[in-house]
């Protein structure tokens, strides 16, 4: 009995979070093609529902009808468990996301180390789906995704260490209270801006949406899917972005705290803060990718192996070095 | 010139242009139309679907001199025509195919009488092949219905001709 009890609560609280994250996904797919229509001076989806806000749901609903064509030569179970391993771990990775002091699924201390892992699984997804479509393109595909989201996980683990050097802990609660006097987006700002470039690059946004590259590629791996199984592909691919964005709003945005501690701010719950942090965030992405062209493969390398490690490197010196030298090092 | 070419990629100074002219066409007007509510504008001469005119009082312009048939590049139309009781020649079939049709207007171009000619509607898609054989009923409906628009269009396009 008490098993019971315990799961129907537990089930009950992930239900709690994931239906919003899922409906949340749905409503920044139509703000992204919404925003990069804007910035094309066309109008985008407006016609399904006010402001076409419900355009995401008829195109589930469209992708639910539509056929799933597995092909013959592929490997149809690592085919079919692909977008599946997509679409958990993107949705998994929320659970240690605190959008308030106590509102968090789970209240690890290792909740970053956490994140990571996930994100850095995430990869499998799409080198399984890939590689069981037994074609040349999604193999290309995946093949450039798996280098890329290897190159650009290493500079964000080293950014994050940077976060971590100041804060002491890697409880994602700690990290945000941690940031209670000054948010790290000042202290840290060149970190800030290579994490969102290393965000774009983890999630295959433009300009880094090489995987994809549908001009070349023809959608790298996702060409050999349809219907449900290339929307859950879809549905993880905006919920790691979500999850990127939501990272960065925590590590360097002061989470759920209100950037000024004064009547009208603090007004608003802790969570509505965090969320508008990830949708300033998500704007940032959409505008991005509406006006950069798509990097080539070696200069998307040069850039993650040859820039961005070497500097976020040498930050780690330079911030380890100022909080030995000022004696400001978290104590525990 | 290296050392501010590099300065400039430091701090993303052409990124940042980029952002900054992306969010100003954000609240610029729309260059596009929410078509099926509202329409663009359609020049006089737009070929779309065909039409066959009547004069005012009703009679058929037709004369079935064929000229149309033999004209057609994409040999849609069919015409067979007999004499009628008062001794002029009439068509009793006048069909076009619209699927073969390539909406050239040299049936329109090469008609005498003015009776073949293409309006402005341009959409008539149907569900089956069927409903895209145009018979001689169906024309003759189309010119009835698009009438005032057709002689408008043609007398807009007479000076140019």
């Amino acid at each position: 009995m008490e098993y019971l009890n315990i799961l129907f609560s537990e089930t009950y609280k992930i239900l709690f979070l994931l239906l919003p994250v899922l409906v949340s996904v749905a409503m920044i797919v139509w703000l992204d093609r919404r925003i990069w229509a804007f910035v094309q001076k066309r109008k985008g989806p407006n016609v399904v529902g006010p402001f076409g806000l419900l355009q995401s749901l008829a195109d589930a609903l469209k992708y639910i009808f539509k056929e799933i064509i597995i092909p013959a030569s592929s490997n149809k179970i690592i085919f079919i468990l692909a977008p599946v391993v997509t679409m958990t771990l993107a949705l998994v990775a929320w659970a240690v996301i605190p959008f308030s002091e106590d509102f968090v699924l789970a209240d690890i201390n290792v909740g970053i180390l956490y994140i990571f892992a996930i994100s850095s699984l995430s990869v499998y997804g799409i080198i399984m789906g890939g590689w069981a479509s037994n074609s040349k393109y999604p193999f290309l595909g995946s093949i450039r995704s798996a280098a890329q989201m290897v190159s650009y996980e290493v500079s964000i683990g080293v950014i994050i260490i940077n976060v971590l050097l100041c804060v002491g802990s890697l409880n994602l609660g700690d990290i945000v209270l941690a940031q209670e006097k000054i948010w790290f987006v000042v202290p840290l700002f060149p970190m800030f801006v290579i994490f969102f470039i290393s965000a774009l690059a983890e999630t295959n946004r433009p300009p880094f949406d090489l995987p994809e590259a549908e001009a070349e590629l023809v959608s790298g791996y996702q060409t050999e899917y349809s219907g449900m199984m290339y929307a859950m592909f879809w549905l993880g691919e905006y919920a790691n972005i979500l999850l990127m964005c939501a990272l960065g709003s925590i590590l360097f945005l002061g989470g759920w705290l209100s950037p000024l501690d004064i009547f009208p701010f603090t007004m608003v719950p802790d969570p509505l803060w965090l969320i508008i942090k990830i949708l300033f965030l998500f704007v940032l992405f959409a505008l991005v990718k509406a006006i950069v062209p798509r990097y080539r493969y070696d200069q998307l390398m040069r850039l993650g192996w040859k820039v961005f490690l070497p500097i976020s490197l040498i930050w780690v010196v330079l911030t380890s070095g100022y909080l030995m030298y000022f004696d400001l090092l978290p104590k525990n | 010139m290296r050392i501010s070419r590099f300065i400039k990629t430091v701090f993303m100074f052409d990124f940042l242009r980029g952002l900054i002219i992306a969010i100003k066409e954000v609240f610029k007007p729309k260059k596009t139309i929410n078509y099926p509510f509202e329409k663009g504008k359609i020049s006089p001469r737009f070929r779309g679907e065909h039409a066959l005119r009547r004069y005012p009082n009703g009679e058929e312009r037709c004369i079935a001199c064929k000229l149309c048939e033999a004209v057609c590049p994409a040999q849609a139309i069919t015409i067979e025509s007999s004499e009628r009781e008062d001794g002029s020649r009439k068509t009793t079939r006048y069909d076009i195919d619209m699927l073969k049709c390539i909406y050239c207007g040299l049936c329109e171009e090469s008609c005498p009488v003015d009776a073949i000619v293409q309006g402005p509607n341009f959409e008539f898609a149907t569900e089956t092949r069927e409903e895209l054989y145009y018979t001689k009923e169906k024309l003759l409906e189309n010119g009835d219905r698009w009438e005032s628009v057709l002689a408008a269009n043609i007398k807009a396009d007479n000076p140019h001709r």
